[in-house]
């Protein structure tokens, strides 16, 4: 079903020489091949935009040719010249501007400034400020930005920001402008102007090179598409020519066998007219997530499915009170409770593993001991310690049970890899003796044995009475494991269907479906 | 929203105050500065009748052209995010090596500037800490600080008596600056130049410019190809010799040179800059504005002596105003991040 | 032998054997020990003596530095402490007795630790960056011990007190109990409860400790509570030892002291992992160092200035072995990696 053979074979007429040509692009970091004989072309006068999962390689793609990163072999050829960059400043001086989605400007100047800084007028070398601000607004005015340039670039929203950034690019006569993932935060009127404002400049016949996981504003905007795949090309299309489903197969791929060895979740009954352990009604936060309702079951495995930002992390953090949710109310086994903090959902034994374990997860340099039972020991307080008996038991415990490796207490999680880390954490939650455990991501970017020990850890742990929240890429992980899939898209719930009935295509035309666009909330950004 | 089309302001009184804002908001805690200043003149003019003298206020500068010249190097520095601790000691440093040269007949025009660059060269050392050995921008000043007073008292352990003319003639000179009791020393003037030299360069120079992007975002500054690392060492720099020449104006005013001058005086420096409306955190203020916390601070010192009371008051209440613009800032700066 | 010079503590006291045996080189008597009327004396039991103050600074200053924050106020509020002991010693009618003193103690404490509750609070709840919550109280800390006095420096004749900073007991000083007394109890507290771990926690990641459950705030707050009561306790040894309170010398400088002698035992300045024992060998060490520079004839006044230079090196010796030990690590990360990946 999900196919790479649906694809009708491309043939793209060579239109003028590209802007922009990588050839058998390799980028190579200990233990992971980030890119591996990848091909990229871009145009002159138009939009192409970058798909991929997490993992895909798009992020390392744009930093070989920004600068950012070097190269291990291949080439890049900019405006007809092999550039070798060795920095941010060579990509700019070939003619390539990035806007990041971080807006890289200083908020603190003006907005003419910005725009001009390190390009300012000067006469008799002192700074002309008029002149230079007359620059500024002509470059805004350009792109059909009216604003007050001496006004603080701090006291515009983050869309005007980004425009702000894009004239910079214009300063400096860019040929090419990478785009990295301008849209999160911006809402749907700002969208739109940004749009407008792209659209023109690809007429002036600027190159742009856009990334973004909105599959809505893929469409939109793009002339055509470079779907990349755990690191290799898949392959360049006209986005007028492919289908919405067919690209979602494209970008996620068939799953490996050795997984497919895992039977699918037996269906187990799971008692729905009982009370749920966790339900929220109505849970959401302005900017974050549009205001969804959540349930799990006992000893039930809820999976939540889509693509890249489209929310499930944002939902998972608002359940645990990793953020303060605006809106909602939320209920433990009947009973009103308040979480808005992680300390209020632990004591109402709730667990949650983080997406980005190297940042929110792992206390590096402490040892696998010390973050296993960091759990139990925050919630007993710092005046009880776990007693050195008592450690080493619940420690041994679960480095046997998950198969942690190399299976010594005493070394630094820093320098376990990604897989053992990642059941480092989940024996630390588990030591909890959670009843509801949140798991955001957990099987990502590890290798294929630990992933498998992962999965099969949850279903059992689901037999025996806990309930699991699961957050996957893989829809076939998700449709594997869980009895229920919450889908996600966008920033909010679109719907919920039961695993069992459904296989991976059927996931994927939910996802890709239009669903009803009459509600597109004005705040989601 | 002023986006796609030119707006038409709805409420011409809100939307010139929003305007202001978005313009200077930065300005905002100047102004605060400012008006604390005018409240202490007039409330101290109300109780003790002689305060607003031209006498008093000449004073003013007088007494604090030294702490001056440290702000407006310590404006730069922690506009760029940083901070440089060591500037009261190498004052103490700078005064002590140029009394004991004078003393042993090196003639003023060479002893000056090199008060100048030991000062210029201890700062560029704490900066090269800083940026390519990347030691905090605290401890390495702390480290510069201990060196300095050290250095001070390897010079000599008891003070020094300057009798060189010139220096004497900075301080001692006192110009009739207008009509009546206004007057105003070489050494005040000297201050001056260096506030207005310091905000020209600030408001006028790609150098000043880039060091407030570095006080706002760093990185940005980077990725927009700004010099950033040479203009973090030249800022440094600059502090160190303010120091310096601040070392010549303190021994001028005191006459003599102390190993133990200037204790405490990074301390004063810092209150100054910061009442004066520079955050702490980099990016935002003003050498004009460090110039009020100096009157402040100044006045402050003025109130607690006409008061008769003892000058560890002084300390406490530059502590607890310190305190409450820091708080404040923290506030406003809590407050902008959520939205 | 490589687990030996691998160990954390190695170089710490490697260095101040090294100094130890420098300086009896240079003076035979330096590890001389008399015995006068059963009570010990020579270089090194001074050393041990005077390392009191800054001891109980520098265990602290530990504990701050492993949350990533900075207490500058540690000299201030041993001033303080200082001034409210001797004042109540001596505007009481019995000077010379056991109650009076003790009472004076306890309150020369008290308010030091009242002190560091607000440092803690400035940091943990209102969010003030550590620097500039603790440099206001260094500000106003040693004005405010100014008035305690009255502006004069508070002498007192007091037996009990002085015995504090200048008595023996059984041919130790007492000082040095004290100093004793409150390593075992620091450390009993870090590390037989759990305060230590989650202090370390707090200070590697404080988003996933947050997200671990962790109370921060609370245990941020502790570290600056606990460094205001130590120093309190050394700013009664100190007065104890002149017999007097000088609001404007009491600890001064000594928070760079003590913020050496912390880093010189091994505790990054970056917060997280911290080691009380490395504090205890780091305050030998700077102890050691300050009797070298007065032996070498060179006057105190300039001693700061070798003291400087030792944290420079420190630093810089830090950061280059930092690089290093990152290297070797991500290195064999690279290996262990690509093993893991091959054999899977």
């Amino acid at each position: 079903m999900p196919a790479d053979t649906e694809v009708p074979p491309v043939e793209m007429p060579p239109v003028e020489k590209p802007v922009v040509e990588m050839r058998g692009i390799t980028i190579e970091f200990p233990g992971v091949k980030a890119l591996a004989n990848v091909d990229f072309t871009l145009r002159a006068g138009e939009v192409h935009t970058l798909m991929g999962e997490n993992g895909a390689g798009k992020s390392t793609l744009i930093k070989a040719l920004t600068g950012v990163y070097a190269i291990d072999s291949g080439t890049i050829t900019v405006g007809g010249q092999v550039r070798e960059f060795s920095g941010t400043a060579d990509a700019q001086a070939a003619g390539i501007s990035t806007v990041y989605q971080e807006v890289n400007l200083c908020t603190n100047l003006s907005v003419g400034e910005n725009v001009m800084l390190g390009h300012e007028v000067r006469t008799a070398g002192r700074i002309n400020w008029k002149a230079t601000h007359r620059e500024a607004a002509r470059h805004l005015e350009n792109l059909g930005v009216f604003i007050d340039t001496r006004s603080q670039l701090s006291s515009h929203s983050i869309a005007v920001q980004q425009l702000v950034a894009i004239s910079r690019a214009m300063v400096t006569d860019s040929t090419v402008l990478v785009l990295d993932e301008p849209t999160s935060s911006l809402d749907r009127s700002e969208v739109e102007q940004l749009f407008g404002v792209i659209r023109d400049l690809r007429d002036r016949g600027v190159a742009i090179l856009f990334v973004t996981h909105f599959l809505d504003q893929v469409y939109e905007i793009s002339d055509r598409l470079t779907v990349l795949r755990n690191g290799t090309l898949v392959g360049e299309y006209p986005a007028a020519g492919l289908a919405r489903g067919t690209l979602i197969s494209l970008m996620i791929g068939r799953e490996l066998d050795e997984l497919d060895a895992l039977s699918r979740s037996a269906v187990r009954p799971i008692d729905r007219d009982a009370q749920p352990v966790f339900s929220a009604t109505d849970l959401g936060r302005k900017g974050m997530l549009e205001p969804a309702d959540v349930s799990v079951y006992d000893g039930e495995v809820v999976g939540i499915a889509g693509l890249l930002g489209s929310g499930r992390t944002e939902l998972v953090r608002l359940m645990y009170g990793a953020d303060r949710p605006d809106t909602g109310s939320i209920e433990v086994r009947g009973d009103a409770a308040k979480i808005t903090t992680p300390r209020h959902a632990i004591d109402h034994r709730i667990a949650f593993s983080s997406e980005d374990r190297r940042a929110e997860g792992i206390i590096g340099d402490l040892t696998v001991a010390e973050n296993i039972v960091i759990g139990i020991q925050a919630k007993r307080g710092w005046l009880r310690k776990v007693g050195k008996a008592e450690q080493a038991t619940v420690v041994a415990e679960y480095i046997a049970a998950l198969g942690v490796r190399p299976a010594d207490p005493n070394r630094l999680v820093r320098n376990l890899s990604g897989g053992n880390q990642q059941k480092v954490l989940l024996a630390r939650w588990l030591a909890t003796a959670p009843q509801l455990i949140i798991l955001d991501e957990p099987t990502r970017g590890i290798d294929v044995g630990a992933k498998a020990d992962i999965q099969r850890k949850v279903a059992e742990l689901a037999s025996q009475g806990l309930s699991v929240v699961f957050i996957s890429s893989e829809l076939e992980e998700v449709l594997r494991i869980a009895q229920r899939v919450i889908v996600m898209r966008d920033r909010r719930k679109i719907g919920e269907l039961v695993s069992h009935d459904i296989e991976v295509g059927d996931l994927i035309d939910f996802i890709a479906q239009d669903h009803d666009k009459a509600e597109t909330p004005e705040n989601v950004a | 929203m002023t986006m796609t089309k030119p707006a038409v302001a709805p409420n011409p009184v809100a939307s010139a105050v929003q305007k202001f804002l978005s313009r200077r908001g930065s300005w905002v805690p100047v102004f605060a500065a400012l008006l604390i200043l005018i409240i202490m003149f007039v409330g101290a003019q109300a109780y003790f009748g002689n305060f607003l003298t031209p006498r008093v206020i000449s004073s003013l500068l007088l007494d604090n052209a030294y702490l001056l010249i440290l702000a407006v190097g310590m404006t730069f520095v922690i506009l760029t995010g940083g901070i440089d601790l060591s500037v009261g000691a190498v004052m103490a440093f700078t005064g002590m090596l140029g009394a004991s040269l004078l003393r042993d007949g090196s003639p003023v025009t060479v002893v000056v500037p090199v008060m100048l660059l030991v000062g210029a060269a201890l700062g560029l050392g704490v900066g090269i800490l800083v940026q390519y050995f990347g030691v905090q921008p605290f401890i390495a000043s702390l480290a510069a600080m201990f060196a300095a007073r050290g250095l001070a008292f390897m010079v000599s352990l008891s003070s020094i008596r300057v009798e060189e003319p010139a220096i004497l003639w900075l301080q001692g000179t006192r110009i009739q600056a207008a009509p009546g009791s206004w007057f105003i020393t070489p050494t005040g003037i000297l201050a001056l130049l260096v506030v207005v030299i310091g905000t020209l360069v600030l408001a006028y120079t790609r150098f000043g410019r880039t060091i407030y992007a570095i006080g706002g975002n760093e990185q940005s500054a980077r990725l927009m190809g700004l010099p950033v690392v040479r203009t973090k060492l030249l800022a440094y720099t600059i502090s160190g010799l303010c120091a310096g020449l601040a070392g010549v104006v303190f021994t001028a005013y005191t006459g003599a040179s102390y190993p133990l001058n200037g204790i405490g005086t990074e301390l004063d420096t810092i209150a100054a800059v910061v009442i004066g409306g520079t955050l702490l955190t980099g990016g935002s203020g003003y050498v004009l504005g460090s110039m009020i916390g100096v009157f402040v601070y100044g006045a402050i010192k003025s109130v607690i002596s006409f008061l008769g009371a003892e000058q560890s008051w002084t300390r406490i209440t530059i502590g607890g105003l310190l305190l409450v613009f820091v708080v404040v800032q923290r506030v406003i700066v809590a407050r902008s991040s959520r939205r | 032998m490589k687990t030996i010079v691998q160990h954390r503590l190695f170089w710490p006291i490697a260095a101040l054997i090294v100094l130890i045996i420098v300086n009896t080189i240079a003076r035979p008597s330096f590890i001389s020990i008399t015995v006068q009327n059963g009570q010990l004396y020579g270089p090194l039991i001074d050393i041990l003596r005077n390392s009191a103050p800054l001891m109980l600074v520098a265990l602290g200053m530990t504990l701050v530095i492993a949350t990533r924050g900075i207490d500058l106020s540690v000299g201030a509020i041993m001033a303080v402490s200082g001034a409210v002991a001797l004042t109540i010693i001596q505007g009481s009618s019995d000077p010379n007795g056991l109650g009076t003193v003790l009472i004076a103690i306890v309150a020369g404490v008290l308010v030091a630790l009242v002190l560091g509750v607000w440092n803690g609070f400035l940091v943990s709840v209102v969010g003030i960056q550590p620097i500039i919550a603790t440099l206001v109280l260094m500000l106003a800390g040693r004005g405010i011990a100014l008035l305690i006095t009255g502006g004069f420096i508070t002498t007192i004749n007091s037996e009990p007190y002085r015995f504090m900073a200048q008595g023996y007991v059984f041919g130790f000083p007492f000082a040095l109990y004290v100093s004793v007394a409150a390593v075992v109890v620091v450390s009993l507290i870090e590390r037989r409860t759990a305060l230590g771990v989650l202090t370390e926690a707090v200070g590697i990641n404080p988003e996933a400790s947050r997200l671990a459950g962790v109370r921060s705030r609370g245990i941020i707050w502790a570290a600056y509570a606990v460094s205001g009561l130590l120093a309190g306790l050394a700013g009664i040894l100190y007065s104890s030892n002149i017999m007097a309170a000088d609001a404007n010398a009491a600890g001064l400088y000594i928070e760079l002291d003590a913020i050496l002698a912390v880093v010189l035992g091994g505790t990054s300045l970056m917060g997280g992992k911290f080691s009380l024992a490395g504090t205890v060998v780091g305050v030998f060490t700077i102890q050691t160092l300050k009797s070298t520079i007065t032996f070498l004839g060179v006057p105190p006044a300039v001693s700061p200035l070798f003291l400087a230079i030792v944290v420079v090196i420190v630093v810089l010796v830090q950061s280059q072995r930092l690089r290093d030990v990152s290297n070797r690590i991500s290195q064999s990360l690279r290996n262990r990696r690509a093993n893991s990946e091959v054999a899977s």
